[in-house]
């Protein structure tokens, strides 16, 4: 019974996968923009993700990264447009360098320290981009010509939809790969007791780093695929309030779970779009503001192990399994320099 | 079935085909989106817009070109981020005919994206960022306000030409409108023989003015040419006046630096001269009916932003008129708001071919709580539309 | 510039400091006593001045009277919601603090937007504080600034007497060193808790009262000071009241004269600054070292 349960754990993902591939051609255009949208966003909370619930690393800045992937692909693209041969190394290569800046610097520092240290370095990337002319200004900048590569062409709805739901799963399957690999395991020990990785002679600092670079280029992969689907792109992108979203949605999802990431992807953007639609909630639709901050508090109240942790209280038995190998304890509080 | 109960059947039948075929003579109603800010900063402003445009079509009998107007309503919230998403629930999920916004250029940027690649009309009622009208030009997009770099580049003439100034100093806040607004300045100053010998920034939305009017005191030019808007404008003249500045160098704005807050700027805006394509006291009978017909209608003032939604709908109703409602015909109901001159409470104003209004640029001056107008500053104002390509 | 200029530049660079010392003040406080991060807190900021708005028709001339009748409000509402909210927080974890506050700013500027509106509005300053002396022939400065400041200064002084001449203030000081001690030795950590944050949402909110005839009292005014706070208490280190003193002026020098030398970077110009401190001391200038 037990191996049954953790072999559809696995393959889960994948079958999700594979069925959103087949419906595909079937979506209005609407559901399909959709769809897309909250792809982009799951790769963006998978990035966060790496570093909060693998390795136990509370960023406040995460959107930074995510809007320089998507400039720097509108700015490479210019007037003519270019090859994704060239731009998504490009926006990956910008954010992941970025990264490793704001994480030299910033890990030096723990805690509540680290919380605003990287809002306030990605507050910085915001004004670079909102006042300098290097990144057009508070308006925002056009993508005139869609990135391309040989017959591929992002200006398609097709090549859009099972573009992003590629990378999705390449990088569902690279943060598997990461989870079950040595570097993986050494995270996750900084994660429950730094000191003692220090003690064992692991170069703590390094590890932290090699992490924070890599989330870093991940979610810059997110702002390329959002910069290709919306064509312009805009400092909001970089606002703080983003930061905060992502961050709400995985714990959302539930931490720790690579799912979890995916799945608080979902679940938020469908209460954003529930709170706000007046089919739905009538009048109360005025207040989304209101209603979404109440939902938010009530979450992280009442679902400290977020959705997936309401999975495994109604089912107990069938998450044993996955529980050892997905699971790891949340960020321990106590745990403070 | 009994013999009643066809009976009754048969004629319930025939009724209800009688009342679908009356119903089919009806054309379907044109779906308008209007996407604009209804919860914070500008929310005064998305209102006003929103009223003007219902007043318009109400004075019509609900309908525009022989369609009734159905409308669909979202939220912007002002945020550039979330346009895409928003404007595309528009498009794509309400099929809307004809989408109406916004009032934050960064938003309006991506509006005017998506409404050129899918092809729906798109009626700016505000945002006057240069490149909607520029480089994102196209025959479905239309500005029923101005552009960023019209009374900007009015109010140049007027500092350089009429007042006389020769040094200006302009400040602003670092985003794109500023820097279009500041622009346009410079441009209409430096033709009329001026020179803007320093270009002030604030990061946006910061107010803390002190250090640049200590600046501006020190470098002693004739004139200050200033772009803020809503919170940014009350306090800026305000710390201007306090600074002793506005007794010895003549502050210059466009309108939004007095629209809206002479009631929180109160005795340190009086005198002030600004430019705008509307202003109050115009006494002309077209703009005095439809002042009247706001107030009864919504119980407030109208101001330039109701203006501007009503005369969306007025260009909405011409390109109607002339396709006969088929909104399918897109190149004569371009044509059509090409053609026209719209008959507006501002005067009468056409649009270039780049769809942006050519109007007289007003010279206004700031008495107790109005803005009244003293003259024209320049007639006929054209946005000079670089890098639109149509 | 020449040196009148630059002597005036330093005084706006000082009174921005100063106010921004006060709202910096109170965050740091609830940091270093209570370890909570709390992104409402330029929430409360906003709340005073909206609290200025409201008051000021009612108590007209009598600004003084208004300020304290203020800082009580703010405090009995600090109060309420560190019983109500704040108190679940202290054993979660930053995360969970940060979202669960993070979803508190979107209630207050939902209330606020309910409760008030959008729209803009202007402060006037008390009658005798009004008008503005002659700085040399250069130009005027208000009253009203001259006034911030010293109200600014007093807080500041006020405060530390607390902190280190009052029972009250030793234990707070031994709260922030070891709060397991502290309760052993029973003293009820909860009351004091209570009182901190009280205290912390107070001196936010007088900030804001004080700030707003200078600046306009609109929405997410919050936003923009919640920011700027979190990099001075960085800069200053966490717990630290003198350290967020030092690093309020810092902050006010560094933007003052980032906007008259750089203009297009001054945005960036503090964060500049705290990178720098964060090379040659992560814990900030006076934190402590871990």
């Amino acid at each position: 019974m037990k191996n049954v349960s953790a072999t559809m754990r696995h393959w889960l993902p994948l079958a999700c996968a594979l069925a959103l591939a087949a419906i595909g051609p079937w979506m209005s255009p609407y559901v399909a923009d959709f769809v897309v949208k909250v792809m982009i966003l799951s790769i963006f909370a998978l990035s966060l993700e790496l570093l909060v619930g693998m390795t136990g690393l509370v960023s406040l800045g995460h959107a930074a990264f995510y809007g320089i992937g998507a400039y720097a692909t509108v700015l490479g693209a210019g007037r003519d447009g270019g090859s994704i041969a060239w731009l998504l190394p490009l926006a990956m290569g910008s954010a992941a360098a970025y990264a490793l800046v704001v994480g030299a610097l910033s890990l030096r520092t723990r805690g509540v320290y680290f919380i605003m240290v990287t809002l306030a370095f990605a507050q910085m990337a915001f004004f670079v981009f909102h006042d300098t002319p290097f990144g057009g200004g508070s308006d925002g900048i056009y993508m005139y010509v869609r990135p391309t590569l040989g017959p591929i062409d992002m200006e398609s709805r097709w090549v859009q939809f099972y573009g992003v739901l590629g990378a999705l799963a390449c990088t569902y399957g690279l943060l598997a790969l990461i989870r079950r690999s040595r570097f993986g395991a050494a995270l996750a020990g900084i994660r429950v007791n730094e000191q003692r990785m220090r003690a064992a002679g692991f170069a703590v600092y390094g590890y932290k780093l090699a992490a924070f670079v890599i989330a870093g280029a991940l979610a810059g992969l997110a702002g390329f695929l959002v910069a290709s689907r919306d064509g312009v792109v805009n400092p909001e992108l970089m606002a703080w309030h983003n930061s905060g979203e992502v961050l709400l949605m995985i714990i959302l999802g539930g931490l720790g779970h690579l799912r979890g990431a995916v799945i608080g992807a979902v679940a938020f953007t469908l209460l954003k779009e529930v709170l706000s639609t007046h089919a739905l909630v009538g009048p109360l639709a005025d207040q989304w503001q209101l209603t979404l901050g109440l939902a938010i508090i009530a979450f992280v109240a009442l679902l400290p192990k977020g959705l997936i942790g309401v999975a495994a209280r109604l089912s107990p038995a069938a998450t044993d399994a996955g529980q050892k190998l997905d699971a790891v304890p949340a960020p321990n509080a106590k745990v403070t320099p | 079935m009994s013999i009643q109960n066809t009976r009754t059947a048969l004629t319930a039948l025939a009724l209800a085909c009688i009342a679908t075929l009356g119903h089919a003579q009806q054309p379907p109603k044109l779906k308008v989106g209007l996407m604009l800010p209804f919860s914070g900063t500008y929310n005064a402003l998305g209102v006003a817009i929103e009223n003007g445009f219902k007043l318009r079509v109400e004075e019509q009998g609900g309908k525009l070109g022989g369609r009734e107007i159905e409308y669909v309503k979202v939220d912007d919230e002002s945020d550039p981020a979330k346009a895409t998403d928003n404007v595309n629930k528009l498009i794509k999920r309400d099929n809307v005919d004809v989408i109406v916004g916004t009032v934050h250029s960064g938003v309006a940027m991506a509006m005017a994206k998506a409404a050129k690649e899918s092809g729906t009309v798109l009626i700016v009622p505000n945002a006057g960022a240069d490149a909607v009208t520029g480089p994102m030009c196209a025959p479905n997009i239309f500005r029923s306000s101005f552009s960023n770099w019209q009374p900007a580049y009015a109010m140049g003439e007027v500092a350089g030409k009429q007042e006389k100034k020769k040094k200006a100093i302009t400040i602003t806040w670092k985003y794109a409108a500023g820097d279009e607004s500041v622009n346009g300045f410079k441009e209409g100053f430096e033709k009329a023989g001026g020179q803007v010998v320093k270009q002030l920034n604030v990061p946006f939305p910061n107010v803390e003015f002190q250090a640049l009017l200590t600046e501006i005191a020190a470098a002693k030019p004739d004139a200050v040419y200033a772009f803020f808007a809503g919170g940014g404008a009350v306090k800026f003249v305000k710390d201007y006046a306090a600074a002793g500045l506005d007794k010895t160098i003549p502050l210059y704005g466009p309108g939004f630096l007095t629209d809206g807050t002479l009631d929180a700027q109160g005795a340190a805006a009086q005198g002030m001269l600004t430019t705008l394509h509307y202003a109050d006291g115009l006494n002309t009978p077209r703009d005095t009916s439809f002042r009247t017909a706001y107030a009864k209608a919504f119980k407030l003032q109208p101001d330039v932003y109701a203006v501007q939604g009503y005369d969306a709908a007025q260009m909405l109703a011409i390109g109607l008129d002339a396709v006969k409602g088929d909104i399918g015909k897109k190149a004569e109901f371009s044509a059509a708001i090409e053609r026209a001159k719209i008959d507006s409470p501002r005067g009468t104003f056409s649009v270039g071919k780049s769809h942006n209004p050519v109007q007289d640029i007003y010279l206004r001056k700031v008495d107790g709580k109005e803005n009244k107008v003293v003259g024209v500053a320049v007639k006929g104002l054209a946005d000079p539309a670089r890098g639109c390509r149509m | 510039m020449d040196v009148g200029t630059f002597l005036v530049q330093c005084l706006n660079a000082v009174q921005y400091g100063l106010l921004l010392f006060l709202v910096a003040s109170g965050l740091t406080l609830i940091f270093g006593i209570m370890g909570v991060i709390n992104l409402a807190h330029g929430s409360f900021y906003m709340l005073g001045a909206y609290m200025a708005f409201a008051l000021t028709p009612l108590f007209g001339d009598q600004f003084l009277v208004m300020l304290v009748a203020g800082v009580v409000l703010a405090a009995l509402f600090g109060y309420v919601l560190e019983w109500a909210f704040f108190s679940y927080l202290y054993q979660r974890d930053h995360l969970q603090q940060v979202l669960m506050t993070y979803g508190l700013i979107l209630v207050f500027e939902a209330l606020r937007s309910m409760l008030v509106g959008n729209d803009v509005h202007g402060v006037k300053a008390p009658p005798w504080l009004e008008g503005s002396f002659a700085l040399g022939e250069l130009m005027r400065y208000p009253w009203y600034r001259l006034f911030a400041s010293a109200a600014c200064i007093v807080l500041a002084l006020g405060l530390y007497f607390v902190v280190n001449r009052t029972r009250l203030g030793m234990m707070i000081r031994a709260g922030a060193s070891n709060r397991d001690m502290v309760r052993g030795l029973g003293i009820d950590i909860r009351r004091l808790y209570r009182i901190v944050f009280a205290a912390g949402v107070a001196l936010a909110a007088l900030a804001g009262m004080i700030a707003a005839p200078m600046s306009s009292v609109y929405p997410g005014m919050g936003g923009s000071v919640l920011i700027i706070c979190f990099v001075v208490v960085v800069i200053g280190g966490v717990g630290s009241i003198t350290g967020a003193l030092v690093a309020s002026l810092l902050v006010g020098f560094v933007d003052t004269f980032g906007k008259v030398f750089f203009a297009e970077l001054s945005g960036m110009g503090i964060y500049v600054l705290m990178a720098a401190v964060l090379i040659w001391r992560p814990e900030g200038l006076m934190g402590r070292k871990t």
